[in-house]
């Protein structure tokens, strides 16, 4: 029983994790229909922000935290440029932001390990993030899991109320809907665009902070990580955040418990066949609009 | 002709809660060419979605003897029922003689598909004579001026030798001698099949229509020839009397959003 | 072949003039002179081995232009068919060769291994023609079984792409993990026969060229003749309109299938005729990775054009292997440059460059004449 309650418990810091990455992805893929290979790349700037403000700040803490927003600047100003740069002229041709953003992919892994070097880095976590608080019963949960799933859990948080309150939320929203009644009405949609852009790479930079506190930090570091959140966005259902939530902690606990009973390759296929066999079910994922719409 | 007509029985659509098309009734005779008319958002061409397949829908559609809802749209498509859209979609790569040649093809056999097509078939060369198009056979369908692209939706559906054709404002976009030389095809074909057009344009309805359905917020609200609707006082009211009478409809996109 | 055509369009067959029509003899002849002639004759041992694997990278491409140019399918995990039909293929031979030192287990299983006999899996592999079948069954197999699920349910093209990808993560990730029984990260390597004649032979090296060659001659002569059939006409129909085509009373999930079930066929082909030439199939010829890297030679030759993603695909091979080890910083750059520029900018490949450029020039409107009340020209969708 206690071994089940930690797997689970594993599963949601490995949730957290993928929530975090996949939010981003839930805007641009999820409500654009592009499919930014360079998401990975993004969550890689994210993680060496931290490791450069580390080492220009001595304190681990004090870094981290001023790591949050300036990885999401970071991240969400490369986003943006891509998105001006090349996206926009793709708009047309979704699935061929694939192979373009995987191009722009390749060459940012590769400036990575110009500039930082080949061999992963690694940061010091703050003294605060280092221990585990126990749960009673032989059930511990580690501070910097619980710092991700926070951290994840937040982003969720302010995502939705830009979404549901702001002015740009409904503007992003709007364009989502009807990109061509959007612009008639007065939305300047290539700036929601690149707004939107903005903020789903940003996110991604956030995750990349996080992912420095369970892992190291090198060039291929976010291509570990980006089919598996597309994979969250897929089976959660295009433009759902309440779908990715709860895919991105369903598949981390799936994974992790699978991963306890057999072994991590054959957990892998196994949750692959499951979301083929879930998209027997649900082809659009767990939530979809229904509309009229032709395609 | 065959005694083959449409029956629509309590047909109901739901959107996530928003109910489309409400309990509507139908009867469209072998032979007739009957014209949906109704505003935006009465649920004139998600009728035609329910029949052909392509949204759910409670209720009974039957064509002939036979069941239609709950089959896929390809099934339907096979029994003898064709549609257009509002946009109009031909294979703009392809040229009009292979757009109908694939419109033609759907029983071939694997052998007959893995082979290059040597002659024109016989139904795909009336169906060239028919929409008259015989001169533009090998141009890319993609070159062809709107109303062409038209016809050949409707050649593709003669070509399947379709008993039932439901069109969705084939009229749209058209100039006026396009208007008239669409009407004409259109009683041409429907002396052998059954014709359902979605339409807008009063003028074109008037001239050509033989009988008319009105519809308004999801229910039929008036039925009978172009002049028995024209005198319902329902109507006049909810439709006929509104200011902007015919419509024009350039961005199709909105129109769908609106509709929805 | 059709690779002077401006677009992904499909040439009419009807009214073609005498030369046009001896246009894909020729070609056909002439790539096959070049391929069993010239080749042989003028390239060293060391070169007409690399060539061998290149066209391995062909034969995938052969598929892809199939399945991705003309069927609109992105299929991003061709690599998962390759290694299928390649460790088919090197599990036969690994047994062969440790048969012929009088042993049961293949030398890796040895190292590794956790008992002395050979996995039930293994064990058909020993015979030649389910080994050589395999190469191509098993591709196949899970190319329909993935493909019936995916296109029967109408998930979306871009989940599909997704899709392929985790398969061929999830593979590469499984191989990896059973080292005991498929030699894990290293793969199975150092293979020394090919069905009883000995790969340090330079002379048995070359017979594997030829049949390298040959088939792939033999392939695209066959996916041409797909091309300008009903199927192929289907299928671009299917790629454009896919809505349309069920309409039509088509099930487009069947033409689909079609397509990426042979594209998965000739994926497995190359992969099977891999091992011979290089001697080597590892989980990372099959990943992620890799697997969009086989789409990359079709989409700069032309994705669309047979003899583009022929000749695209050969020659980012011969540019890989002949930057990538003098510099190989300067090959991820030109690597990632041309997936940005190839796809990005020239959808249609090198193949359609001289179309592009005719158009610039003449700048719109001689193109046709146009019928009375003109539509919006519908050129940016071609292009």
């Amino acid at each position: 029983m206690t071994v089940i309650l930690n797997q689970s418990l594993t599963g949601i810091s490995i949730g957290a994790v993928l929530l975090l990455i996949a939010l981003g992805l839930t805007l641009t893929f999820g409500q654009m229909g592009v499919i930014n290979m360079a998401h990975g790349e993004f969550i890689m700037a994210g993680a060496y922000t931290t490791y450069v403000l580390q080492k220009s700040i001595s304190s681990a803490g004090v870094s981290l935290l001023v790591a949050l927003p300036i990885a999401f600047l970071a991240a969400g100003a490369m986003g943006a440029l891509l998105e001006w740069l090349l996206i926009r002229r793709l708009y047309t041709r979704p699935l061929d932001t694939l192979l373009v953003t995987w191009g722009v992919s390749l060459m940012l892994q590769q400036l990575a390990r110009d500039i930082f070097g080949a061999p992963n880095v690694q940061t010091t976590a703050p003294d605060a993030l280092t221990g585990n608080i126990s749960l009673g019963g032989g059930i511990t949960f580690a501070d910097n899991r619980l710092f991700i799933l926070g951290l994840a859990l937040l982003s969720v948080l302010a995502l939705t109320l830009i979404l549901r309150l702001t002015p740009l939320g409904r503007r992003i929203r709007a364009v989502v809907q009807n990109r061509d009644l959007a612009e008639v009405s007065g939305i300047a949609t290539g700036r929601v665009d690149r707004i939107t852009f903005f903020i789903g790479s940003g996110l991604a930079g956030v995750a990349g902070v996080a992912l420095t506190l369970v892992g190291p930090i090198g060039p291929t570091m976010g291509t570990n990580y980006i089919v598996d959140a597309f994979l969250v966005v897929v089976v959660g259902g295009i433009g759902q955040l309440k779908g990715s939530v709860i895919t991105a902690f369903a598949l981390g606990i799936l994974q992790a418990v699978l991963e306890y009973s057999t072994t991590v390759s054959v957990a892998k296929v196994i949750v692959l066949v499951a979301i083929v066999a879930f998209l027997q079910w649900r082809p659009q994922g767990l939530y979809t609009l229904r509309t009229r719409s032709l395609a | 002709m065959s005694g083959e007509g449409l029956t629509v029985r309590d047909l109901r659509v739901t959107f996530d809660g928003f109910t489309a098309v409400d309990g509507v009734d139908l009867d469209i005779h072998p032979g007739d060419l009957r014209f949906l008319i109704g505003p935006n958002g009465a649920g004139k061409t998600t009728l035609v979605d329910a029949v052909t397949g392509l949204v759910k829908a409670t209720g009974s559609v039957r064509f002939g003897d036979q069941d239609l809802l709950g089959r896929p749209v390809h099934r339907i498509a096979r029994m003898g029922i064709g549609r257009t859209f509002q946009t109009a979609t031909v294979f703009e790569e392809l040229t009009v003689l292979q757009n109908l040649d694939i419109a033609a093809g759907a029983g071939r056999g694997p052998w007959t598909m893995l082979r290059r097509r040597r002659t024109v078939p016989e139904p795909v060369a009336r169906a060239l004579e028919t929409t008259g198009l015989t001169s533009l056979r090998d141009r890319p369908a993609g070159v062809l001026a709107h109303g062409q692209k038209q016809w050949l939706e409707i050649g593709m559906l003669l070509v399947q030798d379709v008993r039932l054709l439901l069109l969705d404002e084939p009229v749209a976009g058209m100039s006026h001698d396009e208007r008239e030389a669409t009407g004409a095809l259109l009683q041409r074909i429907s002396a052998d099949r059954t014709v359902v057009v979605i339409e807008h344009d009063m003028d074109f309805m008037r001239s050509f229509a033989r009988s008319v359905s009105v519809l308004h917020a999801g229910k039929v609200l008036s039925e009978g020839t172009v002049a028995e609707v024209q005198a319902d006082a329902k109507v006049q009211e909810v439709y006929l009397g509104r200011t902007a009478e015919p419509e024009p409809a350039p961005a199709t996109a909105v129109a769908v959003a609106e509709e929805a | 072949m059709t690779t002077t055509t401006s677009s992904p369009a499909v040439v009419a067959p009807t009214s073609r003039s005498l030369p046009e029509r001896l246009r894909v003899p020729a070609g056909f002849a002439l790539g096959a002179v070049l391929l069993l002639g010239a080749a042989p004759a003028l390239l060293s041992d060391f070169r007409l081995n690399l060539l061998a694997k290149y066209l391995c990278y062909a034969i995938v491409a052969v598929g892809v232009s199939l399945a991705w140019g003309r069927g609109g399918l992105m299929v991003l995990g061709q690599g998962v068919f390759f290694g299928l039909g390649g460790y088919a293929m090197a599990m036969h031979l690994k047994l062969t060769d440790a048969a012929a030192t009088g042993e049961t287990l293949p030398d890796f299983m040895q190292l590794y291994g956790t008992g002395d006999t050979l996995p039930w899996w293994w064990k058909p592999f020993a015979d030649p023609a389910f080994a050589l079948a395999m190469t191509v069954l098993l591709p196949m197999t899970v190319a329909a079984l993935l493909g019936f699920l995916v296109f029967r349910r109408r998930v979306k093209g871009a989940y599909f792409a997704i899709l392929s990808q985790a398969l061929a993560a999830a593979l590469s990730i499984w191989l990896i993990g059973q080292q005991a029984t498929t030699g894990g990260t290293n793969g199975l390597t150092d293979i020394q026969g090919f069905f009883g004649y000995s790969l340090d032979d330079p002379v048995n090296q070359r017979m594997v060229y030829f049949i390298i060659a040959a088939v792939l001659l033999l392939l695209m002569a066959g996916v041409r003749q797909l091309f300008v059939s009903r199927f192929g006409e289907l299928l671009v129909a299917t790629r454009d309109s896919e809505e349309r085509v069920r309409f039509l009373g088509y099930d487009p999930a069947n033409v689909k299938l079609v397509a990426y079930v042979l594209a998965a066929g000739a994926a497995g082909l190359a992969g099977a005729l891999f091992v011979p030439a290089v001697g080597i199939i590892s989980p990372a010829l099959i990943g992620i990775v890799p697997s969009i890297g086989f789409v990359i030679g079709a989409a700069v030759g032309g994705r669309a054009s047979l003899v583009g993603a022929v000749l695209g695909a050969i020659a980012v091979a011969w540019a890989q292997s002949t930057l990538s080890d003098a510099l190989p910083a300067a090959w991820t750059y030109v690597q990632g440059l041309l997936f940005v520029v190839a796809v990005g900018f020239l959808p249609g490949g090198l193949a359609s460059l001289g179309a592009v450029l005719r158009r610039r020039r003449t700048a719109a409107p001689t193109t046709a004449p146009t019928p009375a009340t003109a539509p919006a020209p519908t050129t940016g969708e071609t292009a």
